[in-house]
């Protein structure tokens, strides 16, 4: 048994608590947002955030987050969409999209730590994350974009 | 949350379209029943409030065709784009209706360059039924009407009827044969910027993907196949993982695997690892990469090499020549990696078959569920889904939803296989291995009289569709050197090829065999132009002197990259490949930071002859040069006794954020002048990036690294 919050709402689950918190989302919760990519914290494919840090949920055992609260990728935007979320659609950043939600997971924690980062900040932050159809420099603008109003990093 | 079994629909215009949000959740994605929507012809389906439904019958695994291909049909029905939804094709109804819906295979680049005329068609059938159908309620000549913006109009009395409102009339209405479709600059809907229809989903998290489904009742799998390619499974003790949480099932996946089935996958993943197997590897003792190379590059001097295209005597030539340069490359096995590893959803029962895919080819799926199961394929329900990637591997290659469905019959649920990252990286069809040896002779003023190409690989075809081997040669192996695709002029030439099969399956690979000969091709290129004593630019501009369309390219790349003029410690290097009749330049520059490679820019200039969408074929160059750049980079899978020695990204690296280098992309469309050929564009930025980038190596070292990838060399201290 876990408990825990999960986008606001305190959760149950009947799991053994090595399960890792991705299949706790993927397959009890129902909440598949939250991809699996490599099981090995490599790719960043399942990033959440615990407690708003940003964290790979392939490797958690859901028993250490008994009562914290998680942020997964469909309870990012309080109303509506994240500024990062418009800011992914404006870029058209997503190709296949598959590592997306993990992307933006991960930018939103790099904006909440440093709200207007340097390119530096960028590739600190987004560096674990893959993308296989190679949309980084997208990714990039859209972060920009989200932080400063404009792709390339200039206050508009 | 439940997937129906129809197709999903992806909206065009934002949160109105398939995706509700509200208090900070996203809902649902639903599914409709476009049945009961009036269809117009095949493709077309329009609602009472406009909703236009285009359906697609490729696959899009991010190369945008979701939109690409709706565009061109919306463009000569003249609907509101905002109203247009996408939804995939029913493969069931092109298998047991006369193919409908065409050719439903997404390889090659060939979306947009095979099917533009008869969707354009598509969309003015449409219009002319709907504007037919306006005019009989008016009783005015047809002529009199027009059709735009989803309205149908009679200017002369100043009425409209909505699509919607003549949908379910004009339906019933003969599609008519002969058309006109707009010339190219009477288009106002290709080639301008619009947001991918699926941009939405893929930024909430919204379950688009085949991994995502979720079906009442269902179970999940885990599977391991023979760790070693081309063995089988013997024999394994279900007992004590049996009476594992959540286990119900531990079955055999024909010969050469075995699933764990349970409540949840991890319960699956658990129970699999700790499940005793024995595995039959006799076949592949001995198939180690070392060897392979030993034995590809012996196929270079061997009897049965096939001849391919060939210009004059090049024999003759070479023994004329006052001066030889001969060098041999090599490319190495590599893994799709897709970001989704393999995945398929299968319900089997008594004669149905039921299957959720990301295939790249509905068909194909198809027929691999309906010849492993031993049904007719009007009994098989492929229910398409978007693949997390494909780069080629959910093509030909249908081994997944063979497996997926060689589960599900022994299971009376619905079964989940999801492929572990390790088996994903471990049973792959990889692009193949490959040596060249290449030997070009020049006269005694310097110029190339003679140019001579061997090849040495494994054959796509063999692996996958034997049937394509013309009396054992597979001609594909010689893409880039062809009569079709060498582009280059030299008096005498010839390319050959020695067909070399392992135990390791190989497949369609984004660039195909482009991504190798693309390589050995232009990294020549550039040592042959040393000989000649002239630089990258300037040789390829003699050699292409008579092909207007490949100058234009070659130029602007070469204007745009300021080429010959990088600052001070950065070094330029170049490459021009046509792939599926799309001319693509790049020029990448690069420094070198303590020994290791820093790249800095790409610029790329391509002419596809036409653009459906910019901004998407722009992001498809981008996805292009990083995928080739991460390969001559790092890409490099190997194996030992039949067992691949890289399983997840530590030891298979990708590109990363901090390494992304600029890309700068022009398109440059040429717009019929050099012909009516459409051109494709998902592969065609990958193979230049390789050449280019050892040519900048080569600018900024002096050294030649012929064989890929470069991580295997030391830059500061190899010869």
């Amino acid at each position: 048994m876990a408990s825990f919050v999960v986008n606001g709402t305190t959760v149950l689950v009947d799991v053994d608590p090595d399960t890792p918190l991705l299949w706790v989302l993927r397959d009890h919760l129902h909440l598949p947002g939250t991809r699996f990519g490599c099981g090995a914290a490599l790719c960043g494919c399942c990033t959440v955030h615990v407690d708003g840090e940003a964290r790979r949920s392939c490797l958690l055992p859901v028993g250490d987050i008994e009562g914290r609260s998680v942020t997964t990728i469909e309870g990012l935007g309080t109303d509506g969409l994240h500024p990062l979320q418009s800011a992914w659609l404006e870029v058209d950043v997503a190709q296949c999209g598959y590592c997306q939600s993990g992307q933006i997971m991960q930018a939103a924690a790099l904006l909440k730590a440093i709200p207007q980062p340097t390119d530096q900040d960028i590739d600190d932050a987004m560096t674990g994350n893959l993308c296989r159809c190679g949309t980084y420099q997208r990714v990039r603008q859209a972060i920009k974009l989200a932080a400063f109003g404009s792709i390339d990093g200039v206050p508009r | 949350m439940m997937l129906s079994r129809r197709n999903f629909l992806f909206g065009a215009s934002g949160v109105t379209g398939g995706i509700v949000l509200g208090s900070a959740k996203v809902l649902a994605q639903v599914a409709e029943n476009s049945d009961q929507i009036p269809e117009i012809t095949v493709w077309v389906a329009i609602k009472p409030d406009d909703t236009t439904l285009i359906r697609v019958a490729r696959t899009d695994m991010g190369q945008g065709i979701f939109t690409a291909l709706p565009m061109l049909v919306a463009e000569e029905l003249e609907c509101d784009w905002s109203k247009v939804r996408a939804e995939y094709a029913d493969t069931n109804r092109n298998v047991t209706s006369g193919k409908p819906f065409g050719n439903m295979v997404t390889s090659t680049s060939i979306s947009v360059r095979d099917s533009h005329e008869y969707l354009r068609r598509a969309g003015a059938q449409a219009r002319s039924m709907l504007v037919a159908e306006a005019a009989a309620r008016w009783r005015v000549p047809i002529e009199d009407c027009t059709a735009g913006n989803s309205l149908v109009s009679h200017r002369p009395s100043d009425r409209s009827f909505r699509f919607g409102e003549l949908a379910m009339a004009a339906a019933r209405r003969l599609v008519p044969e002969n058309v006109a479709l707009k010339a190219p600059d009477q288009w106002t809907l290709i080639g301008t910027k619009v947001r991918r229809h699926d941009a939405l989903p893929k930024v909430v998290g919204a379950p688009i993907y085949a991994s995502d489904v979720d079906l009442p009742n269902m179970l999940h799998a885990a599977v391991a196949a023979c760790p070693a390619l081309g063995g089988k499974q013997r024999r394994f003790d279900a007992g004590p993982v049996l009476r594992m949480p959540g286990v119900t099932h531990v079955v055999p996946v024909g010969d050469t695997a075995v699933a764990v089935v349970a409540r949840s996958w991890w319960q699956a993943k658990k129970a699999l690892d700790r499940l005793a197997v024995e595995w039959d590897e006799a076949p592949a003792q001995g198939s180690t990469t070392d060897a392979m190379q030993q034995q590809f590059r012996e196929g270079l001097d061997a009897d049965d090499i096939a001849s391919g295209h060939a210009v004059g005597d090049v024999e003759a030539a070479l023994s004329n020549a006052a001066r030889l340069l001969e060098a041999e490359f090599e490319v190495p096995h590599l893994a799709h990696a897709t970001m989704e590893p393999q995945t398929c959803t299968a319900h089997v029962t008594a004669g149905r078959a039921d299957v959720w895919a990301p295939t790249q080819n509905g068909e194909g799926t198809t027929a691999v569920v309906a010849a492993t199961l031993g049904l007719d394929p009007s009994r098989v329900f492929v229910h398409k889904l978007h693949p997390g990637g494909g780069f080629g591997r959910r093509g030909l290659a249908q081994d997944w939803a063979r497996m997926s469905v060689q589960i599900a019959r022994q299971v009376d649920r619905p079964v989940k296989m999801v492929w572990s990252r390790e088996e994903d990286m471990t049973h792959d069809y990889y692009r193949p291995m490959v040596v060249a040896r290449q030997t070009a002779g020049f006269d005694a003023e310097g110029k190339l009289i003679g140019w001579k190409v061997r090849l040495s690989g494994s054959s796509i075809a063999a692996s996958l569709s034997p049937r394509w081997l013309r009396d054992g040669v597979d001609y594909a192996l010689m893409d880039g050197f062809s009569e079709e695709d060498f582009p280059y002029a030299c008096p005498a030439f010839q390319v050959a090829c020695a067909r070399r099969d392992t135990v390791v399956p190989v497949g369609f690979w984004r660039g195909v065999n482009l991504s190798q000969n693309g390589f050995f091709r232009e990294a020549f290129v550039d040592e042959m132009a040393v000989m000649r004593g002239l630089g990258p630019l300037e040789f390829r501009r003699e050699l292409l002197a008579d092909n207007a369309r490949a100058l234009d390219v070659l130029d602007t790349c070469a204007e745009r990259a300021g080429w010959g003029k990088a600052e001070t410690g950065r070094y330029q290097g170049l490459a021009i490949v046509e792939g599926d009749h799309s001319w693509c330049a790049q020029v990448v520059e690069i420094s070198l930071e303590q020994d290791a490679i820093r790249v800095h820019r790409v610029v790329c200039v391509v002419d596809p002859n036409f653009v459906v969408n910019p901004d998407i074929t722009v992001a498809q160059m981008e996805g292009g040069i990083v995928q080739g750049l991460a390969a001559a980079l790092y890409g490099r899978i190997t194996v030992v006794d039949g067992r691949v020695q890289q399983r997840n990204f530590h030891d298979y690296p990708f590109l990363r954020m901090y390494e992304m280098p600029r890309i700068e992309v022009h398109l440059v469309p040429s717009l019929g002048k050099y012909g009516d050929q459409w051109g494709g564009i998902g592969e065609t930025g990958l193979p230049p990036v390789a050449p280019a980038l050892v040519n900048a190596v080569f600018a900024a070292t002096g050294r030649r690294f012929r064989s890929l990838p470069l991580s295997l060399h030391d830059l500061g201290s190899e010869q």
